[in-house]
């Protein structure tokens, strides 16, 4: 009771001196916009304007904050160094380290267990981490940088963990102001239209579909403009037409140069919408472009299809230029590894006629990032069985 | 460190709004203060002038004392149970905000529920009870402690249960041992109200600078203990 006094009356003398250095600020020029809360990060250029896509679909435009998140040049987004974080004796996740640049969306995926939701937390300032080090929208990761960190970046867990009995206004209000938004009206209003909820606002939370909710809490994660975004499956539960917002959602706050974190078991997602992926299972066991682990993990072939089989495939496919070897494939084809599809591929079609084969298809053998996966995490399933 | 206003009064509103839609939450709350005014008023109008109690309204401090045990119990761990307390942790917000927030929402309907029972029962005593009851009774004394110790019995409690709510991972346990909790207060205001501790001026005096030092100690401790990485993963 002391202390709430104590703080009763050091707010209200605050406020006085905020009044009164306001009314020193009323002279020509001088800026007035502004809430006394945003003040206490002034050192901070607000980030990127996310809400700014709403504005860009509303019929109306509406003023939009500028942001900066790009301005942190000079260091990654995120740089992570060795980072482990461990329960007692259970790993979560092991010596990780990354960087993410700015504006990148990377996708991080695992399967279940994997540490991914805890990798989130701890560079979301929820948990600490037990080893290494990491630095997040350029603030090193430590305790006494965790409220500042928070403020520039944004995470939508996995549950949307919204106030069921208040109204969707209202959850966006409260959360306006723990995040000190400026001009909080206008940007609930922008975030809503942006995930196109903005009919809805009052409706109750637990009135909402499971797939309304997620986009609640989408909208949540705009409302503070963050530099880096982390979205923890941000459209499981949502039917496909939904899902499909979500993603262009994200491609438009990719163009806007707000780096996105995005766990997700979706790996056709990750694919699509992602410039880089790491692939998590306590350790990072890959890294890369998709493109690149697929040429990583998988050697270039050829599958080559015939109405009837070869007599001698040997001889076909013998001394071509940059096949290495062949197999016969399932359902009458041929899988030939080699070691640079455009001169194997005319080279191989020019044999197989010459040969007398009828040929009814030649084509680079695709490897999706679902095969580059479920191969890692099979060899880790194996490994663990021995 | 500094406490930003606006936080705290997020929390604050938003518990508020929960309350304005969780009617039950108000009467639950409206209820327990019968616990205290049916015998209060068996008392005075059961009995002739002379033979109450003089300090019999000191019984109803248990009011604050009780009453926001229950809701401050809920605080914490309704919002890990409901999985709302991770979204608020990952916004800029401070432990102590969060728990002034919560401490002011079980507060403040604590206040309007004790003040307003209080207001009813000393009218109906002026109104309705024999004028000499009334006499011995109603008495600046008492209604200056009634004023001063309503806040810090509720502060207390209030911190007492949101330590407990932070501590336990099931909102049942955690109201219960809230009520439990607030029942020493109880006690110590029946026994005033009753004569078996007699009420003095530094009993009042050496109360409320206990009773501020313990809300002081309880906000440093409820604050210390309110661990984000416990509250979220359910590690002890």
């Amino acid at each position: 009771m002391y202390h709430l006094i104590r703080w009763l009356i050091r707010n209200w003398r605050s406020r006085r001196g905020a009044a009164q250095a306001q009314i020193q600020k009323q002279a020509p020029g001088a800026s007035t916009t502004g809430e006394s809360a945003a003040g206490e990060a002034a050192s901070v250029e607000p980030p990127v304007g996310l809400v700014q896509l709403a504005a860009r679909r509303a019929t109306t435009p509406a003023p939009v904050p500028t942001g900066s998140g790009r301005k942190i040049s000079g260091s990654p987004a995120l740089s992570v160094n060795g980072l482990t974080k461990r329960f007692g004796d259970r790993v979560a996740f092991q010596d990780l380290s990354f960087e993410v640049g700015h504006g990148e969306v990377f996708g991080f995926l695992g399967p279940n267990g994997a540490g991914k939701t805890t990798t989130v937390r701890t560079l979301g300032t929820l948990f600490a981490p037990t080893s290494g080090s990491a630095s997040v929208a350029g603030i090193p990761l430590s305790p006494g940088n965790g409220a500042e960190i928070r403020r520039r970046i944004s995470i939508m867990p996995e549950s949307p963990g919204l106030y069921l009995r208040l109204s969707v206004a209202e959850n966006l209000e409260c959360f306006a102001d723990l995040y000190d938004a400026a001009d909080p009206r206008g940007r609930i209003d922008r975030a809503l239209r942006a995930v196109h909820l903005a009919d809805r606002a009052q409706d109750p939370c637990g009135a909402l579909s499971k797939g309304l909710r997620q986009r609640v809490a989408l909208a949540r994660a705009l409302l503070s403009d963050p530099a880096v975004l982390f979205l923890d499956e941000p459209t499981a539960g949502l039917d496909p037409v939904a899902a499909r917002d979500v993603h262009e959602l994200i491609d438009d706050l990719r163009q806007r140069g707000v780096t996105i974190f995005l766990t997700t078991h979706r790996l056709e997602e990750a694919e699509r919408l992602c410039d880089r992926v790491a692939i998590l299972n306590r350790t990072l066991r890959t890294i890369g472009r998709p493109e690149e682990l697929r040429e990583r993990m998988f050697a270039k072939s050829l599958t080559v299809r015939t109405l009837a089989p070869l007599p001698e495939p040997d001889r076909v496919f013998a001394g071509l230029p940059a096949v290495d070897g062949w197999q016969p494939d399932a359902d009458q084809g041929y899988v030939i590894a080699v070691s640079d599809t455009r001169i194997a591929a005319p080279a191989v079609t020019r044999a197989l006629v010459q040969a007398g084969a009828d040929v009814l298809s030649v084509g680079e053998s695709r490897h999706s990032l679902e095969d580059v996966y479920l191969e890692l995490i099979d060899t880790d399933e194996e490994a663990s069985r021995r | 460190m500094s406490i930003s206003r606006r936080h705290v009064r997020a929390i604050f509103r938003k518990e508020l709004r929960e309350y304005r839609h969780n009617g039950s939450i108000v009467w639950t709350m409206a209820v327990i203060p019968l616990v205290f005014v049916l015998p209060t008023i068996i008392n005075v109008f059961g009995v002739a002038a002379g033979s109450v109690h003089a300090d019999l309204l000191l019984y109803m401090l248990g009011i604050p004392a009780l009453v926001p045990a229950v809701v401050a119990a809920y605080s914490v761990v309704g919002e890990r149970q409901q999985g709302t307390l991770e979204p608020v942790l990952t916004t800029p917000i401070s432990r102590e905000e969060f728990m002034l927030g919560k401490a002011l929402a079980a507060l403040v309907p604590s206040l309007v529920i004790s003040y307003g029972v209080y207001v009813v029962v000393v009218a109906c005593i002026e109104l309705f009870a024999h004028p000499g009851v009334a006499a011995e009774l109603v008495r600046w004394p008492e209604l200056l402690a009634q004023l001063l110790f309503t806040p810090l019995l509720a502060g207390w409690s209030i911190w007492v249960g949101i330590a407990i709510s932070t501590r336990f991972g099931e909102v049942r346990v955690a109201q219960q041992l809230g009520a439990l909790a607030s029942f020493p207060s109880v006690l110590v205001t029946a026994l005033i109200a009753y004569a078996v501790i007699p009420a003095s001026l530094g009993l009042s005096i050496g109360g409320a600078v206990l009773l501020l030092l313990l809300n002081g100690l309880g906000w440093r401790v409820t604050s210390a203990a309110f661990q984000r990485e416990r509250l979220i993963s359910g590690t002890r």
